[in-house]
């Protein structure tokens, strides 16, 4: 058995990069549109709603609800010691929606309800990358 | 008010590569090629006449060269696995504009044997090398399967209720010589299969086949001169949402769908009660459930006990999916081809599983996963 191969990494674009800075610093940071008065994702050069330049970026809570997934129990490359994973989508408090991982919980159906309260917590994957996963809430920074 | 574009265009040929399944000998390109040369002969039309030319999956030129044509009309929409239908919607617009007089819509994938193809694309550096690729995404068995546990949850839709989609699309199957998966099966095969991505199992997904299939359109008055009844456009329509399936507005339905559906039947002015025959993509036990509710057959949240109390299978009151669909047929990649393919089979009255007195078919499906969407509506009435 080879040992597996890395993982994809993200590539900051000057348009994502204070997006992977933020998750770098372990802060959850989202571009606010003031305009709208709302947050949107993923990152873009104007807001998406009404195509404003008016935007800002500022931390959001980390925090959201399990809101659909899937748990992989096969690994796309990289993720052979993974297995089973949850890929899901969490709709973050304030509004938008990410892709992320369920973690700190065992990957059941059982254990992960649609509606599971989640919060944000950061793995360091490289120098300049940490990504951020969510587990259930107040279940304890340990993934 | 739209241009009413009924019956003014109309299928003369249509055919697939002489087999699917596994084809280790030719190209993704040759099957492109394969594929037009048999609708060709099915149409009976002399090669030059074709004058339009629309694929995806290789350049519109590409396939152009390989069979030495120079058209005045191309359309390279490569949006996913239902390009096909939507490479139909823009050939009635330019085949009643006068843009040209035959057009040639080729697929071919070298989906299992991968011959002749290049890699998938997308770097690091993309929205989804970002935002979906280190989560661990694998392709389409644990990515477009995400939405699914949303549907569960709004509606009740059950795993039990999945199952039946593969159980009843291979009933059909079983009908059909040509299509890979031929054994009967039970709920209990379907939810004992491996466990791909939960609540997905092996029987839910669809094949992975080499193949190819190819159509070729032409204008009402002109149709009438080729070897077999022409086969007219009713409707079509086209939609497009979302790059990532995480950007999906609802994950509890498709807006390309509702946007593709919506206006391919109120372009062919018919009832859903008109329909005798439906496609609708499998690539994943879901999909016909999304599909079904965005075509209006069933409200949001009725398609998953719709499909348990066999409604689409042999005898059922809507048949569907009757080739043995994407999880029992064959599945390239882009398997819309082989839907359409199915819905003027039927219409014919050539198909393998025939139904009885087809008069409208509706073939439908996503393309990118939930990104994008085609419906072309069609019938065997002049
Ligand atoms: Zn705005």
């Amino acid at each position: 058995m080879s040992a597996p191969r890395g993982k994809p990494l993200p590539q900051p674009t000057p348009e994502t990069a204070p997006y992977w800075e933020g998750c770098k610093a372990h802060e959850l940071r989202l571009q606010f549109c003031n305009d709208c008065q709302a947050f949107f994702f993923y990152p873009r050069i104007f807001c998406p709603r009404c195509l404003s330049e008016n935007v800002e970026w500022k931390p959001v809570s980390g925090k959201g609800t399990l809101h659909t997934y899937v748990i992989s129990a096969r690994p796309a490359p990289g993720f052979e010691n993974d297995v089973p994973y949850t890929i899901a989508i969490v709709k973050l408090d304030e509004g938008p929606h990410l892709m992320t991982n369920i973690v700190g919980v065992e990957q059941k159906p059982e254990n992960l309800p649609a509606g599971l309260p989640v919060e944000v917590v950061f793995e360091d994957v490289s120098d300049t990358i940490s990504l951020p996963k969510f587990q259930p809430a107040g279940a304890g920074r340990n993934a | 008010m739209a241009w009413d574009l009924r019956k003014k265009v109309a299928i003369i040929g249509a055919a697939e590569t002489d087999t699917v399944g596994a084809i280790p000998n030719i190209t993704q390109l040759g099957l492109h090629g394969q594929a037009a040369r048999n609708a060709i002969k099915d149409a009976g039309i002399d090669k030059s006449q074709i004058d339009g030319l629309a694929c995806a999956g290789e350049s519109v030129v590409a396939v152009a060269d390989y069979l030495d044509i120079q058209p005045r009309y191309v359309d390279g929409t490569s949006v996913g696995g239902s390009s096909f239908m939507i490479h139909v919607a823009h050939a009635v617009a330019a085949l009643e504009a006068g843009y040209c007089n035959y057009v040639l819509i080729t697929h071919g994938e070298s989906g299992r044997s991968r011959v002749g193809r290049g890699g998938f694309g997308g770097g690091a550096a993309t929205l989804g090398g970002q935002f979906e690729a280190p989560w661990g995404i694998l392709g389409p068995p644990n990515t477009f399967t995400i939405p699914i546990v949303a549907h569960m949850t709004k509606y009740g839709t059950t795993e039990e209720q999945l199952a039946s989609v593969a159980v009843a699309t291979r009933q059909w199957a079983t009908k059909n010589p040509r299509a890979m998966m031929r054994d009967p099966i039970t709920i209990e095969d379907v939810l004992n299969s491996r466990l791909i991505a939960w609540p997905v199992h092996l029987l839910e997904c669809c094949l992975v086949t080499d193949g190819g299939g190819a159509l070729i359109l032409t204008t009402a008055d002109r149709a009438r001169d080729f070897a077999k009844p022409p086969i007219y456009i009713l409707g079509t329509g086209e939609g497009a949402e979302n790059m990532m399936i995480s950007t999906m507005h609802d994950f509890t339905e498709s807006l390309a769908f509702n946007r593709a559906a919506t206006r391919a039947f109120q372009q062919a002015g018919i009832e859903r009660s008109d329909v005798d025959h439906l496609m609708l993509y499998d690539a994943f036990a879901h999909t016909p459930l999304y599909g079904l509710e965005a075509l209006g057959f069933v409200k949001p949240g009725e398609s998953g006990p719709w499909f348990a109390a066999m409604n689409s299978a042999p005898g059922g009151t809507l048949p569907i999916n009757t080739n043995g669909g994407g999880l029992s047929y064959t599945h390239t990649g882009m398997y819309g081809m082989f839907a359409l393919q199915e819905s003027v089979r039927q219409l014919r009255g050539e198909a393998a599983a025939q139904v009885p007195d087809v008069k409208i078919s509706v073939a439908h499906g996503p393309a990118g996963f939930f990104a994008a969407s085609g419906t072309v509506i069609m019938t065997n009435q002049a």
